[in-house]
């Protein structure tokens, strides 16, 4: 199969200061693809490295967060991702919003209370284009509002008149109101109901349809959400990515024990949930200052062997589903008993 | 909407521990007043996992609260194996709290960042009833029931532990007190999946080795679904639907609850694939 | 395992760590204290080294500066610097006094009003609000004229002036305490200990207060600048009080004797200045404090950042030749 790819990310590398003076890696040398027009949901525990990396690739990342190597294609251009160096801001600068727009965790809570929501769309296009009209800049937002079906008096209303679920969704337009190549979004969904989650998820589905953004990175904890919204799924454990391919594949056929052990803890209202125990990774997320030798996961594994701690598994292509495990390497083509994941 | 589904074969049986007996909770707004909880009476049996469960606003911690007697009721009862104790004070609500407890949603809130987990242990059973055993005996056995060591826990400060952790501790702290009634206000909803079947797994065991009963508030049905025996569904302060869980989940008869359960995520398929075809 | 202690990237802020670790001192704040000392010593220490008293009568009406009396004398003869140090000492005590009482009772009632909260709160605010609305000026004057008339003589004293200014001066520090104790009070931690069955002073005094310090010891120290001020200005118009010595008591008179007519710069200048250092150097103090408490203003040293930013440059480079090596084959 070969698509056409909108933005490739290499070697990105991405370092938190530490309190004593050591750096703590919490984005380890890791690559990752958008194809055009598809969703790819970024997926992991609080703690690996998944919304680092989407702060990273977004420009956006400010200290003690430093970003000290890795380069973007995107749509033609080279984009250097580092953050060190005077110059490294300026340089990002024309990005962002524009080919790379981010939608940060929270952001609707930080929607100000005092300002109309017109006034908002305005100020957050005037950041990037300081002469368009305030006419045109309105225009155009009641017109995508009325393409997606919502109602176009938001935007006479102040953020407390608004439900959270209408006010992810506001965030969410304004964001792309300047058509950005790739969205990324920090737990859109988290915060809000389910029903909320739904209305939220099919805007996002309508808007790549309508080729207002032409791909989108989705970042959550919560798997159901994402094998919902996806095309592609990233699994990342402790700032590495351990499992990447189509998202019915790696739900149905997961190649990596972690990806297995996190959707069998998914516990949604079936009569098989009913019925099981699972039993839960056992210990903990390592220490990103002294991360596990070999494979990151190999201490909290079920199928570990001697060489897991030796040695870090490469990635084995199966068809484009991407797996780094020794286990897989060993099994090729099998998918994870679940069984080892319940009592 | 009273009692209207049968009770399951075998529960029937079990005492009422705890209940609601036409309880509304009426907040002051700008301008009038928000009914957050509308007369809801339901009752919570003996040794049973019950899950409250609604969206943002149904009013379901609000209830919670209301049961623990951290917040006033502006109507209604609250009774505690049959007695009133709506308006208790003082060592009579002191000693309520001996047999209800709670874990709240916040693993970290829930904190004085300011105190070693130990003194944090320690304070909990000042007014307790050791029965024996010393201070240290009893939370070296709550900490066990849970997972922990003493040594994992008792001299770090909250910053020092994980999520997971700090959510185990707070259910030890519940349980040092020898509890009847825990109240678990969305206490696995802050934490990672697989953090979260392993902390529903040790209030299952607690349910099973020490009968505890447990009162369980989530929006996430899917976890109800899990672990609770009966489940009362919330929306804008009123219970529309109570029953066993699979009468509830798998039968729904509310509109509502059918909307909930329709909406939730799941690993079925792809939104897109189903607007495509 | 040791990996317990995992920290979380997605939330690098640790939101507590052990009190004194988390404190940030900053050369703003360095540069206050050394001012505040300075004062200290000069007011304690300095008259033992003196050679004259600041009650030892050693010239005339406005001598002028001589190599002995190197600031003249004042009105009534008195050597200025003698009297300066026994001034700034008085002044010193009334702030420290004035500035305890008020922020005591301050943090007092705003920490009942934001805990308990309901009627209570709306009562107690409500005769802050009255305090408060009540010009301070005009109540101080009041009360200090009322006291000179009594016979109580502590009272006349630089005492009876601290009791007043601490007493009347509390209701911002209460305003403010009570919006941060009700925001303290909706936390979970709150409801845990009352679980826990710890009883109301408890809570205060454990789960409340501490939360609080920092911006108690913020506002005592605006407290004390505040008092120190307010305790010359009623002094300079003559309400203060009576034979003691103090900054504003000196002012007065040196204003009562045209000091600026006869071009007496000495009498008044050298108050003036050590009433704006010490001021200067308590709103200086108080500001760097918001650094040392707050991690997010957090500057760092330069020197190891500078380090840190030569470490990561050289991680960079190290990378980029390890991908080239990579690619390379």
């Amino acid at each position: 199969m070969s698509e056409k790819i909108l933005m490739r990310a290499t070697n990105v590398t991405a370092v938190y200061a530490g309190e004593e003076g050591a750096d703590v890696p919490a984005v380890d040398n890791v690559t990752l693809e958008v194809p055009e027009g598809e969703i790819l949901g970024l997926a992991g525990e609080s703690g690996c490295g998944k919304s680092t990396l989407g702060n990273a690739l977004a420009m956006i990342a400010n200290p003690p967060l430093y970003v000290l190597g890795g380069q973007m294609e995107i749509d033609g251009q080279s984009i250097g991702l580092t953050t060190l160096g005077k110059s490294a801001n300026a340089r990002h600068r024309p990005y962002r919003g524009q080919v790379v727009s981010m939608l940060p965790q929270g952001a609707m809570n930080a929607i100000s209370p005092t300002l109309r929501i017109r006034r908002l769309v305005c100020d957050v296009v005037h950041a990037h284009h300081k002469d368009m009209p305030r006419s045109e800049i309105l225009d155009r937002a009641s017109d995508r509002l009325d393409m997606l079906g919502m109602p176009k008096r938001v935007l006479d209303q102040y953020a407390h008149q608004l439900s959270g679920g209408m006010k992810q969704r506001m965030v969410t337009v304004i964001s792309t109101l300047l058509d950005p190549h790739l969205l990324i979004a920090d737990e859109p969904t988290s915060a809000l109901d389910v029903s909320s989650q739904k209305q939220l998820i099919e805007m996002l589905l309508a808007m790549v349809e309508a080729k207002i953004m032409r791909g989108v990175i989705f970042i959550t904890h919560d798997l159901p959400v994402l094998s919902m919204v996806t095309d592609r799924l990233a699994i990342m454990y402790a700032g590495k990515i351990v499992e990447t391919g189509r998202t019915e594949d790696l739900v149905h056929q997961a190649r990596h024990p972690y990806t297995s052990a996190l959707l069998a803890a998914v516990l949604d209202p079936t009569e098989a949930t009913r019925t099981k125990h699972v039993l839960g990774i056992p210990g903990a997320p390592p220490n990103l200052g002294h991360p596990p030798t070999g494979c990151r996961f190999h201490p909290r594994c079920a199928f570990v062997k001697p060489r897991c701690s030796a040695a870090e598994p490469a990635f084995r292509d199966e068809d484009g589903h991407l797996v780094a495990c020794w286990w897989a390497e060993a099994n090729p083509g099998v998918t994870v008993p679940v069984e080892v994941n319940l009592a | 909407m009273t009692e209207t589904a049968p009770a399951p074969a075998g529960a029937a049986a079990a005492p009422v521990v705890l209940a609601a007996d036409h309880v509304t909770k009426q907040f002051r707004v700008a301008g009038g007043k928000l009914t957050a909880v509308d007369d809801v009476s339901v009752e919570f049996r003996e040794g049973q996992v019950l899950a409250v469960v609604g969206e943002s606003g149904s009013g379901k911690s609000t209830l919670a609260r209301m049961l623990l007697r951290l917040l006033p009721v502006t109507s209604g009862a609250v009774l505690y194996r049959g007695r009133d104790i709506t308006r208790i004070k003082g060592a009579d609500l002191r000693r309520y709290w001996h047999d209800v407890q709670a874990v709240f949603q916040d693993p970290f809130a829930s904190f004085n960042q300011f105190f070693t987990v130990g003194h944090m242990l320690r304070r909990s059973l000042q007014t307790a009833d050791l029965g024996g055993e010393t201070a240290e005996q009893r939370i070296e056995r709550c900490l066990g029931y849970v997972g922990l060591k003493p040594e994992d826990a008792v001299y770090k400060y909250p910053h020092q532990l994980s999520g997971g952790q700090r959510q185990r501790v707070m259910i030890t702290r519940a349980l040092l007190v020898d509890p009847k009634v825990l109240v678990a206000d969305e206490a696995t909803s802050m934490l990672d999946a697989s953090l979260r079947v392993s902390v529903l797994n040790v209030l299952q065991d607690l349910r099973r080795d020490l009968g505890l009963t447990v009162l369980f508030i989530t929006h996430d049905i899917g976890q109800a679904c899990y672990f609770a025996d009966q489940v009362v569904v919330m929306e804008h302060g009123q219970v529309v639907e109570h029953g066993p869980t699979d009468d509830v989940i798998f039968n729904p008869q509310h509109s509502y609850t059918k909307r909930l359960l329709a909406d939730v995520p799941n690993l079925k398929g792809s939104l897109k694939s189903q607007r495509l075809g | 395992m040791s990996d317990t202690l995992a920290p979380a990237p997605d939330q690098p802020k640790a939101a507590g760590r052990s009190a004194l670790r988390s404190l940030n001192f900053t050369p703003r704040f360095w540069v206050s204290i050394v001012l505040i000392v300075l004062v200290a010593l000069f007011a304690f220490v300095g008259d033992m080294l003196y050679p004259y008293g600041s009650n030892q009568r050693v010239g005339s009406l406005f001598d002028e500066p001589t190599p002995q009396h190197i600031l003249g004398t004042d009105n009534f003869g008195y050597d200025v610097v003698a009297l300066l140090m026994a001034s700034t000492r008085n002044s010193l005590y009334n702030g420290l006094l004035a500035g305890t009482i008020a922020t005591f009772l301050g943090v007092f009632i705003g920490i009942l009003a934001g805990y308990i909260g309901g009627w209570f709160e709306e009562f107690l605010m409500g005769v802050t609000n009255i305090v408060l609305a009540i010009p301070a000026i005009v109540v101080l004057i009041l009360i200090s004229v009322s006291i000179q008339g009594t016979n109580l003589q502590f009272l006349k004293g630089i005492i009876g002036m601290s009791l007043v200014i601490g007493f009347t001066s509390w209701p911002w520090t209460a305003r403010s305490v009570r919006a941060q104790a009700s925001s303290v009070a909706t936390r979970e931690h709150i409801d845990v200990a009352k679980l826990s069955g710890a009883r109301t002073f408890g809570i205060l005094l454990r789960d409340v207060l501490p939360y609080l310090a920092s911006y108690v010891v913020m506002a005592w120290v605006l407290q004390v600048a505040s008092a120190i001020l307010a305790e010359s200005t009623l002094s300079m118009l003559g309400l203060g009080p009576s034979g003691t010595a103090s900054l504003g008591v000196e002012l007065h008179w040196a204003l009562a004797f045209n000091a600026v007519a006869n071009r007496a710069w000495w009498a008044f200048l050298p108050p003036t200045a050590v009433l704006t250092i010490i001021s200067f150097a308590l709103l200086y103090l108080q500001s760097s404090l918001d650094e040392v408490f707050n991690p997010r203003l957090r500057r760092g040293k330069k020197k190891n950042l500078a380090k840190a930013a030569e470490r990561r440059a050289e991680a960079a480079r190290r990378l980029a030749a390890e991908i080239e090596a990579e690619v390379a084959p």
